[in-house]
């Protein structure tokens, strides 16, 4: 047992990457999607045909069914021309672009997401430090969510919108933004608040009492003991939250008759039948949340490195 | 025992001293009678252990001394003032079971993690780190995270802590409990020679009987149903003994009396 210089540990080697899989999935599901919309949209296409008085061959059936302006299922192709038109072939501050109604969402569901973080953390603190507050108040916030979300967003957008604009003097905009985060704050608390408490709550009993034999204050046990051991719970509940806080955002752009955001481009799109934008707009936003859940989760696994418990 | 005056000469208090304590435990089942009137004085300097089967309330006196479970009844102070005092001046360093290193924090931060909650300078911090980890022999694994080390070291660097603090009492809960005997044999050396250079008073729970006559200069023969006292042994060996006196006849008596104590005390009826 003599004192050693510090050697590197080995690593295991990395388990392969998944892109393989994840390549051939894909393509199946093209290949599904291709034959899927072929068969939605035969119909249509043969009306047209025939309405034109022509009958067409097999192959112009199905290059039709693939090239419709208003089909029942757009073609792949299709969607990823219309996301390209309007995403880097639109400036980005026009109403047409896809990035600028992406944006309109993803500004409301970083301000939700972050007040949600907010008002999570300081929920799970006071319910983990005060007993009477893990009774009285956690059933509330359970309860809070047993309330579907569809039936309080109307709710709390047209009211708050209508409190903030008309009332409090705020902008159009600025009224909508922030009815719009309030709801994605009402989404994010949740997850937040429960990851946290089982977090802050997980130091074992003997490490608890450790910081008591140091007669360490609560401030120094919160920050020294229960904040580091619940980061790995923060991260995990963080994933859910942003992503549910993207949906709260699309969710409040339903009832305003809001004219920009995501949730705007899908009900113009059903309004008027452009399935196209429909789905290049339901595209966008999965991408968007793709994108929000997976730098979470770098961000957790940089933190994760930085404490040394990865291995 | 001296006066109830905390106000008496530090010096002159015993480390500790127990008259007619008792704690019950309220359960579901009803009360449970976990120590029943405990009669006992530490002298400062002494290295005395507490043994006895489990379930006889060893580590639940350990945690009365220092302040993580409260008596139901009886006296007892440390350094002649209640222990919630003494926990407050951090007058004892406490050694758990397992190592109860933070994963999170590093061989040299972990020991500096009392010292910053006491409100230590960085420089003070660094040197009694270094200090501390050089008395357990871990010199060169500051930057080392817990599960890098063994069970073994990983106890070393707990106790490291626990001195970092500067205590006057070592409390220590089964420390070596969950490694193997070599290296129990090793580090109990080790302890000897610290107990020795450092001069402090150490509290020390097990409940092998090798192990406590080996360390001990007072040994506490306890009992369970209800936890109390049943002998207590004074051990004279030198302050400087190595592991081959555990095969000298007088160790041997002293095993043989422990021994005798723990069978008179412990009912196998049930």
């Amino acid at each position: 047992m003599t004192a050693l210089a510090a050697t590197p540990h080995p690593l295991p080697a990395k388990p392969k990457g998944k892109l393989v899989p994840v390549l051939v999935v894909t393509l199946a599901l093209i290949a599904l999607w291709y034959v899927g919309a072929y068969f939605m949209n035969a119909t249509l296409a043969r009306d047209a045909f025939l309405r034109a008085k022509k009958e067409p061959t097999a192959s112009e059936l199905l290059l039709a069914t693939y090239a419709m302006d208003r089909p029942l299922l757009p073609a792949p192709h299709q969607i990823v021309a219309e996301i390209w038109k309007s995403t880097a072939l639109t400036p980005v501050t026009s109403k047409k672009s896809l990035v600028y109604h992406s944006w309109i969402t993803l500004s409301a569901t970083l301000a939700g997401f972050l007040s949600g973080a907010l008002l999570g953390l300081i929920l799970a603190a006071a319910i983990v430090h005060v007993p009477s507050l893990d009774r009285s108040l956690m059933p509330w916030v359970i309860a809070s969510q047993t309330i579907p979300i569809v039936a309080i967003a109307p709710m709390i957008v047209v009211v708050g919108y209508n409190l903030m604009n008309g009332q409090m003097g705020f902008s159009t905009d600025t009224s909508r933004f922030i009815a719009k985060a309030l709801i994605s704050t009402y989404l994010s608390f949740f997850p937040i608040t429960v990851g946290l408490v089982k977090g802050l709550r997980s130091p074992d009993t003997i490490l608890v009492d450790l910081m008591r034999t140091y007669s360490a204050n609560r401030w120094q046990t919160f920050w020294k003991l229960r904040m580091p051991a619940a980061l790995p719970f923060l991260f995990a509940s963080m994933q859910v939250a942003i992503a549910i806080s993207l949906v709260g955002a699309i969710v409040g752009e339903l009832p305003t008759g809001a004219s920009a955001g995501i949730g705007a481009r899908l009900l113009a799109g059903s309004y008027y039948g452009q399935t196209v934008q429909i789905w290049s707009a339901l595209i966008a936003a999965s991408v968007l949340a793709a994108l929000l859940v997976w730098m979470v989760s770098l961000g957790g696994t940089a933190v994760v490195k930085r404490m040394g418990l990865a291995r | 025992m001296t006066g109830e005056g905390t106000s008496g000469k530090k010096s002159e208090s015993p480390a500790i001293a127990i008259a007619g304590l008792s704690l019950v435990f309220n359960t579901n089942d009803g009360p449970v009678q976990a120590l029943s009137d405990i009669d006992l004085e530490v002298k400062r300097g002494e290295f005395v252990s507490f043994i006895g089967p489990s379930g006889c309330g060893k580590t639940t006196l350990l945690r009365v001394i220092a302040d993580l479970e409260q008596p139901t009844g009886g006296s007892i102070t440390v350094n002649g003032v209640s222990p919630e005092e003494a926990r407050l001046a951090r007058a004892y360093g406490y050694v758990f079971q397992a190592a109860a290193l933070y994963p999170w924090r590093t061989i040299a931060r972990n020991i500096a993690l009392p010292l910053e909650i006491m409100g230590l300078t960085r420089a003070d911090r660094e040197k009694r780190v270094a200090d501390n980890l050089a008395l357990v022999d871990l010199a060169g694994f500051e930057r080392k995270y817990p599960w890098q080390l063994s069970g073994g070291m990983q106890q070393r660097a707990s106790i490291a802590r626990a001195l970092a603090v500067e205590p006057e009492l070592l409390l220590m809960d089964e420390p070596f409990g969950a490694l193997d005997e070599i290296v129990r044999d090793h580090l109990n050396e080790k302890l000897l020679r610290l107990w020795d250079r450092t001069q402090k008073t150490v509290v020390f729970v097990t409940h092998s009987i090798p192990e406590a006559v080996f360390l001990s200069t007072k040994i506490v023969v306890m009992s369970p149903r209800p936890g109390r006292v049943t002998d207590i042994i004074e051990c004279g060996f030198p302050r400087h003994r190595s592991l081959d006196i555990r095969e000298t006849p007088e160790f041997l008596a002293i095993a043989a009396r422990v021994r005798a104590g723990l069978r008179a005390g412990h009912s196998y009826e049930d």
